[in-house]
């Protein structure tokens, strides 16, 4: 049973954490596109799932929201900026999916290419 | 939309969208009265008698990227074909609030959901945002309070992935009960 109590614990954890990488920035930012379109396709677990293996990994990443990304049968759509500002564009993702652009591009730093928009645009 | 969670979720966008601080969800689920009552309000920017008319129409939206806004019809829609009600009211500069009410026991009425992510969801979207979230039903009842979270974390931000699993399990624990 979780309690308030807890927060507490993970609080001075946090701050520990805080304090070890202030000079170590991000790798990467996840954008998840949450408006009424990725909704209705499913992008609500595929952003829990992206905090959820950011928070297991300890992974220095950041996970945001926005709105319509402007593709909406390509729908749930992640994209992943790098240190540079490279983007690479993710469709038609699932909780499944998601994890294995974590595993494959976020940890081991290879873009998941037959994720990738390109696959289904040219 | 195939639950009311995923509904929630879409219509609170609206509220962050309109800058809104503070935003109150309160969900009755009752057997007894036969209903399930959704209401949500903000302190948002508001919307004039127009617009609130507008909000309605598929065919009307703020964004300026595409002509459709499909989250209040589809939301509205939903709730009328279980022979509920639905509305909004509005002032300019205060907020706005909306109360969607189905009838629990009718066919076309969705399932709840999982409200535990679609609020962990609203959480995760910004650090600045406060909630005050209830749930009540014929038999026990729920509060999350965000203010309350962030006092206790006292400068760690609500949204670090970690505070956000366990937000997720917590309520999931709390609505369970």
């Amino acid at each position: 049973m979780k309690s308030l109590k807890d927060l507490e614990k993970m609080r001075e954890q946090a701050k520990k954490k805080m304090a070890m990488r202030s000079d170590d920035e991000n790798q990467y930012r996840v954008v998840v596109g949450m408006a009424t379109c990725g909704i209705a396709a499913g992008a609500r677990p595929v952003l829990n799932k992206l905090v959820e293996e950011v928070a297991q990994h300890h992974l220095p990443v950041t996970v945001t929201q926005t709105g319509c990304i402007g593709m909406c049968t390509l729908e749930p759509i992640v994209e992943v900026f790098d240190k540079e500002g490279n983007k690479t564009t993710y469709v038609l993702m699932d909780a499944e999916k998601a994890a294995e652009v974590v595993t494959r591009h976020l940890i081991e730093g290879q873009v998941v290419t037959e994720y990738t928009v390109g696959k289904y645009k040219q | 939309m195939p639950d009311i969670a995923m509904h929630l979720l879409d219509i609170v966008y609206n509220s962050i969208r309109a800058l809104a601080k503070m935003i109150t969800i309160r969900i009755h689920d009752s057997e007894k009265e036969n209903m399930i009552e959704i209401i949500v309000e903000d302190d948002g920017c508001g919307m004039d008698e127009e617009t609130i008319q507008h909000v309605m129409d598929p065919f009307f939206t703020t964004r300026t990227t595409r002509k459709v806004g499909l989250g209040v019809p589809l939301f509205k829609e939903g709730v009328l074909a279980t022979g509920g009600t639905f509305d909004i009211s509005s002032t300019v500069g205060k907020g706005t609030m909306i109360k969607a009410c189905y009838i629990k026991n009718h066919w076309d009425t969705p399932p709840l959901g999982d409200l535990a992510e679609t609020l962990a969801t609203l959480v995760q979207a910004n650090d600045q945002i406060d909630y005050l979230f209830t749930y009540t039903s014929d038999t026990h009842q729920f509060c999350l309070d965000t203010k309350e979270i962030k006092a206790i974390l006292d400068g760690v931000k609500i949204n670090e992935p970690e505070i956000i699993l366990w937000l997720k399990d917590y309520i999931k624990e709390g609505l369970s009960q």
